[in-house]
């Protein structure tokens, strides 16, 4: 009998280590900082911290099984509730919920009332273009693809623009099957 | 502090029945078919070499994973022999057992597989695999050194490794 994969990440989240919430705020803030006097550019900041956040995702997918004990998601409805309750619980402290699915049940978003990442921040007039948490979409996008999930993550709306809530548009673009790595004649 | 390698590891490792040492070999591989680590702690014979003995044993896995699936009589759904799976599809195995060893497989959503070969009669070693899974979550993911897909080469995790698996029972 397999274990029970944990329905919020409320108790993972209570026996890891943390850091400081300020502190993890103010560095993220001073490393965005830094990419806008580094590559000038908000297209390229956005650019830039997406691909941070692939780079993280691929890790952390594997820190996220060792430790959550989730197994394998029937579909992909399972695999949005797990990221909105478990999977954002663990890392950053903060549940999303899932809603505006689309017909097919590929599309969905999941919005957060609460954002560690945002505190004490306010954009500059002259960074209006700039997806702010653009590093989150990349650890989704990066751990997703881990599972064999190609996805496209956007962000719809983003309360440092002046919108209610944060909310992060998951399009499940295709499913990997695993295929064998080696040719025969090798 | 440590900032890697020295984090608690949780769960605890499973409790060790009995002293000895009974793990032949170990393989972890990723879902590209690359052998990330291979330990040897008792294997006499070698037949092949490394690399054709790497993907015997991987392929070997991929065969018997399709076969379970292609076997499982409480799914409907069934696909030909050897057809790709999604990850996750039909069903897989956890252990076999020979008259001279008993080999232990995990496989993670993330494609990472573990594969732990030991005397015959060796238990349940499905939660020490997973110990292992956390190990090299603590010891290998994230290590800002590690390039992820290639093989690990840490004696930090080599050791670590050792110990536990001289432990099993």
């Amino acid at each position: 009998m397999p274990p029970i994969a944990p329905r919020s990440g409320d108790a993972i989240f209570a026996s890891t280590e943390r850091v400081n919430a300020e502190l993890f705020t103010l560095t993220y803030g001073a490393v965005v900082r830094q990419l806008l006097t580094d590559l000038e550019e908000v297209d390229e900041v956005n650019k830039q911290l997406d691909q941070m956040g692939y780079n993280i995702g691929i890790r952390l997918i594997d820190e996220f099984l060792a430790k959550s004990n989730v197994s394998r998601c029937v579909d992909f409805k399972e695999t949005a509730e797990v990221i909105a309750k478990v999977g954002l619980k663990m890392f950053l402290g903060v549940t999303a919920s899932v809603t505006n699915w689309d017909a097919e049940g590929t599309t969905c978003s999941l919005v957060l009332e609460d954002n560690p990442l945002v505190d004490f921040v306010e954009l500059p007039d002259t960074c209006q273009g700039l997806y702010y948490c653009n590093i989150l979409s990349g650890v989704i996008r990066g751990s997703l693809e881990m599972v064999s999930m190609k996805t496209e993550v956007t962000w719809i709306r983003d309360m440092l623009r002046g919108d209610d809530a944060f909310e992060l548009q998951v399009k499940l673009l295709k499913q990997v099957p695993e295929v064998y790595p080696y040719k025969d004649d090798e | 502090m440590q900032f890697f390698g020295g984090a608690e590891i949780n769960p605890s490792p499973p409790a060790v029945t009995a002293s000895g040492n009974n793990a032949h070999m170990m393989y972890i591989f990723n879902r590209n078919g690359v052998c990330l680590l291979y330990r040897e702690w008792n294997r006499p014979l070698h037949t092949l070499n490394a690399q054709q003995d790497h993907k015997l044993m991987f392929g070997l896995l991929f065969s018997l994973k399709s076969l379970t699936a292609k076997m499982d009589p409480t799914s409907v759904e069934k696909v030909n022999l050897g057809v790709p799976q999604l990850p996750g599809q039909g069903c897989s195995f956890h252990s076999f057992r020979t008259n001279t060893y008993k080999l232990s497989f995990m496989e993670t959503p993330s494609g990472i597989k573990i594969i732990l070969v030991t005397h015959p009669r060796t238990g349940d070693l499905r939660e020490s695999l997973k110990y292992i899974y956390n190990l090299y979550v603590e010891y290998v993911v994230k290590n800002p050194l590690y390039t992820p897909g290639t093989p690990i080469r840490y004696e930090l995790f080599n050791a670590a490794l050792d110990q536990y698996v001289r432990g099993l029972g």
